[in-house]
């Protein structure tokens, strides 16, 4: 062994745990934004399938919170109204929003209804319905007069409270 | 939209990921042959010895993943093989410190160094692979240890008040208990108990102790009578250090608890509480007890007068190591680690420092963070409450510990004795250490793990509607 081949082994170990390094956090990488490009080659490969593509499927340049979700929200976010910052996590059982005290979420808000809307989980997917509040639900801007599916990350409007879904 | 398109949608699936983790494991035991042939070329010119051992651990390592895949599928895949190279890496260079000086290799033979430690290792090593197996066959879920939340409390102080006991003195240090000539360290194992008794209590009593009573200058202060557990837990930690002159165990048993309890709570005043009655309780023993007060003049002083020979011999030949191997290091087996004394304990992320240099232990501190950020990880996604602040807990106890060494021995802090992680020569730590890990799979495994698919019926009966 002469010098040179070991200092050739002392730079190449280095190198190699810092590889093991660099493959772990790709590892972690893949587990935080794999979704997106698993669901893409997802897509690719129902092409030739002959029912055609869902109609909210969107063009590649829309923003992400539009896009169809493939994986379950794994919680509701409170963002705007007197009870933002509050979550709640998102189980198979319908969640009932309102003043009423046995609501899921209890709000004390004005312009709420007693009993004003549910949200409930659906063949995969969220869907809310007003349940005949005064003032109305709002998906975005969009009144809502029956089951809507929610995406993630749109707002959800009852009264002064804005709601959404997270994953 | 109509309700057909939403059931003709692929049913969302978390990847179990078993390949990615087998890969990765892979990987690792790759590293770790590479590290012990560059250690026995380094030190000999040849390659000898440890191979088998290698061998030995690659297939107890693929026996620790077939266990996962059987017992734990949704795990996280970073877990086993990130451990699995700490490992390894510890038992080469246990391998590399017991040659030296011995079959013609250069240098010294190292303190208390036997010629059978790589082989002691390798054994315990077994053991804490018997021990994950164990606990992923025994434990399904993590919550069951909720029940036993009182009596592993119990086993808990049990296993610190044994050493006190009957003990044996060590280095100046009374945490063992030796059996003819195996000796184990009860505190390390202690320190799992008390994670889940910690979970278990607090879980049950977060609500209490998170409700304030008085807010002094922005920071909520507890009542007075929920301040209880906490001095309890910082009198117990106090007496193991009078007794058993163990700084580093009751700096991480205390700093466990107040770490958890702030998780439980979401109150910033334990935090505070908790640094100044650490500080307090430190100051106390320092001027109550001559060997705190050394550990104290070894840090601030490692220099001066008779010091560098003295007190601060050790700590002070871990430093020039360290700073003999630079940014690249020496290479392993080319270093001259068996200059400081017990290198292969308390020491070892020195000897590590020497040989690989500041990217190789930027490395190793990686590894451990990721190690952590894994655990952490599982604990913000399960669902469980006690689940997670059990996670959470043992998360932050492994960071706690090679922070603890890791500054001790580069001078941050006072230098106490804990182990470094799978790293060190020792059973106890190493056996705990993997057990540790176990508890962090199966809590990662029900995190990750897909929730069962809700009822189609309604559905169906909504298409038929719109039919």
């Amino acid at each position: 062994m002469n010098s040179l081949e070991l200092t050739l082994i002392r730079i190449g170990f280095l190198a190699v745990l810092w590889l093991f390094v660099i493959a772990a956090v790709g590892v972690i990488r893949t587990d935080l934004f794999g979704q997106s490009s698993r669901s893409s080659r997802r897509r690719a490969d129902t092409v030739p399938h002959p029912q055609p593509p869902p109609r909210v499927a969107p063009p590649r340049a829309k923003p992400k919170p539009a896009r169809v979700s493939r994986q379950m929200p794994q919680q509701l976010l409170v963002t705007a109204g007197s009870l933002a910052g509050t979550s709640l996590g998102l189980t198979d059982q319908q969640i009932t929003i309102g003043r009423a005290g046995d609501a899921t979420l209890v709000l004390s808000d004005d312009y709420a209804s007693t009993r004003h809307a549910r949200l409930f989980p659906q063949d995969g997917q969220w869907l809310v319905e007003d349940l005949g509040s005064t003032n109305g639900t709002y998906l975005d801007r969009q009144k809502v007069t029956g089951p809507t599916p929610v995406p993630v990350g749109v707002p959800i409007r009852i009264g002064k409270t804005v709601l959404e879904l997270r994953r | 939209m109509t309700a057909a398109s939403f059931s003709d949608q692929p049913v969302p699936m978390p990847r179990a990921r078993r390949r990615t983790e087998l890969a990765m494991l892979v990987f690792a035991l790759a590293v770790v042959l590479l590290a012990y042939a560059a250690a026995s070329l380094g030190l000999s010119g040849k390659l000898s010895g440890l191979s088998v051992y290698i061998l030995v651990y690659a297939l107890m390592m693929i026996g620790a993943h077939l266990a996962v895949r059987r017992f734990a599928p949704f795990a996280d895949p970073l877990l086993l093989p990130l451990a699995a190279l700490l490992n390894g890496l510890g038992i080469v260079m246990i391998y590399r410190l017991q040659e030296s000086g011995r079959n013609g290799n250069p240098g010294t033979v190292v303190t208390d160094m036997s010629t059978s430690a790589t082989m002691l290792q390798v054994l315990w090593t077994a053991v804490g692979v018997i021990a994950l197996v164990a606990v992923l066959v025994l434990i399904r879920e993590a919550r069951i240890l909720q029940r036993y939340t009182y009596t592993l409390g119990a086993v808990a102080l049990v296993l610190l008040a044994i050493p006190a006991l009957i003990g044996t003195s060590v280095n100046g240090a009374k945490v063992w208990i030796t059996f003819g000539s195996f000796s184990i360290e009860p505190g390390e194992f202690a320190r799992l108990a008390l994670a889940v008794f910690f979970a278990g209590y607090l879980v049950a009593k977060r609500d209490v102790l998170a409700l304030a009573g008085r807010r002094v200058l922005g920071i909520d202060l507890p009542r007075a009578r929920d301040l209880g557990p906490v001095l309890i837990a910082w009198g117990a930690s106090l007496l193991i250090l009078i007794f058993e002159t163990d700084i580093g165990t009751s700096a991480l048993f205390f700093g466990l608890f107040v770490a958890m309890l702030y998780i439980a709570t979401q109150r910033k005043s334990w935090l505070l509480i908790g640094l100044g009655l650490f500080l307090a309780g430190t100051w106390l023993t320092a001027l109550t007890f001559h060997h705190v007060m050394s550990r104290f003049t070894a840090w601030l002083h490692p220099f001066s007068g008779s010091n560098p020979t003295g007190i601060s011999y050790q700590p002070v030949q871990g430093l020039e190591g360290m700073a003999f191997g630079g940014i690249f290091g020496t290479g392993l087996g080319q270093g001259q680690p068996y200059h400081t004394p017990l290198v292969q304990s308390d020491f070892i992320f020195t000897a590590f420092g020497e040989e690989l240099g500041l990217v190789g232990v930027m490395a190793l501190l990686l590894i451990f963070g990721l190690l952590v950020q894994r655990g952490l990880r599982a604990a913000l996604a399960v669902k469980d409450p006690f689940s997670k602040l059990l996670a959470a807990g043992l998360s932050f106890v492994l960071a706690l510990q090679v922070f603890v060494i890791v500054g001790g021995v580069s001078f941050l802090i006072p230098l106490t004795g804990v182990t470094t992680p799978f790293l060190s020569e020792g059973g106890s730590s190493l056996v705990a250490s993997w057990i540790l890990i176990a508890l962090l799979i199966r809590v990662s495994n029900s995190a990750r793990q897909p929730a069962p698919q809700p009822i189609q019926d309604e559905g169906m009966t909504q298409v038929v509607r719109a039919a």
